[in-house]
């Protein structure tokens, strides 16, 4: 990289108060990345397997109704509501809105509250309902 | 005072001269893959079945295949362009950051060319299996 070490640097991350808003960014771009990846990859198998004719599709409906599959499922489910709802609140701090820090900080916190408990509501649906 | 919007002074700029306009298309798809996104889980949740005739006739319908295809394209639009801003974060070597873009683009597209494929194969063959 070009720099010049001869300049200072801004100060870094150990004179920042950690706080919700930097947890959520990280989320963002976490949950982006596994989404991208696993997300990316059910979705292209999925739609192979359907193409791909009636053994296939029983393949691939073997795999995801496994039941350590959980173990990618709801941590998927989970990383969709957070990213989001934090892009949701992208959108609102892109028109320049709610950079006050207690409203910062409440959505940062709502973002995450409300990921979880859309995940846990859409799983004892799944798990009531649908008796998995 | 300038009556110009921040958008609308920042279009153009930086250092391809299009910076603006990747994080406009990365809002862009972000609308329109929450949306599909949405219409996906509808769709899914008023299916009599997930079994393997009841997907195929659905995708093999204009109402089932074309946001399908749309969904696809937003979605792997939206994902390669977050992730190469993900590299261009982390990768500074300027040799190392145009391969692992590479790869970027070459595995998006291949990803998405293989779920457009099979989504067009159900909608052209129908459910002859
Ligand atoms: C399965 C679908 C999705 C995938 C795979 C995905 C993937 C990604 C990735 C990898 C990034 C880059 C993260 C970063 O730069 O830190 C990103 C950014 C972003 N995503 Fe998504 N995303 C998806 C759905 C959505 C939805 C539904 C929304 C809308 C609410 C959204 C809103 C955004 C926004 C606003 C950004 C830009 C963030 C920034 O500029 O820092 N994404 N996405």
């Amino acid at each position: 990289m070009h720099r010049n070490p001869s300049r200072p640097l801004s100060p870094h991350l150990t004179v920042w108060k950690w706080g919700p808003h930097m947890l959520v960014s990280i989320l963002h771009r976490v949950t982006g990345a596994g989404l991208s990846v696993a997300g990316g990859a059910a979705l292209v198998w999925w739609l192979l397997a359907a193409a791909d004719g009636r053994e296939a599709y029983a393949t691939f409906v073997e795999w995801a109704t496994w039941k350590w599959a959980l173990i990618i499922w709801i941590p998927l489910s989970w990383a969709l509501f957070q990213h989001t709802l934090s892009g949701l609140r992208h959108f609102v701090m892109d028109m320049g809105a709610g950079f006050e820090l207690p409203v910062n900080k409440f959505w940062a916190n709502m973002t995450i509250v409300g990921s979880l408990l859309l995940t846990a509501l859409l799983w004892a649906w799944i798990i009531l309902e649908k008796g998995a | 005072m300038s009556m110009e919007t921040p958008l609308g002074r920042v279009r153009g700029l930086g250092s391809s001269g299009e910076g603006a306009h990747h994080w406009w298309i990365e809002r862009l798809t972000s609308v329109s893959t929450l949306l599909l996104l949405v219409w996906l889980a509808v769709s899914l949740l008023r299916l009599p079945a997930l079994d393997h005739p009841t997907i195929v006739e659905w995708l093999a319908g204009p109402l089932g295949a074309v946001p399908m295809l749309l969904l696809i394209v937003s979605t792997f639009w939206h994902l390669k362009l977050g992730l190469q801003v993900v590299i261009e974060d982390y990768v500074h070597d300027d040799g190392a950051k145009l391969f692992w873009i590479m790869v970027l683009n070459f595995a998006a597209i291949l990803a998405a060319a293989l779920a457009l494929f099979a989504v067009l194969k159900i909608a052209f063959t129908g459910s002859a299996d």
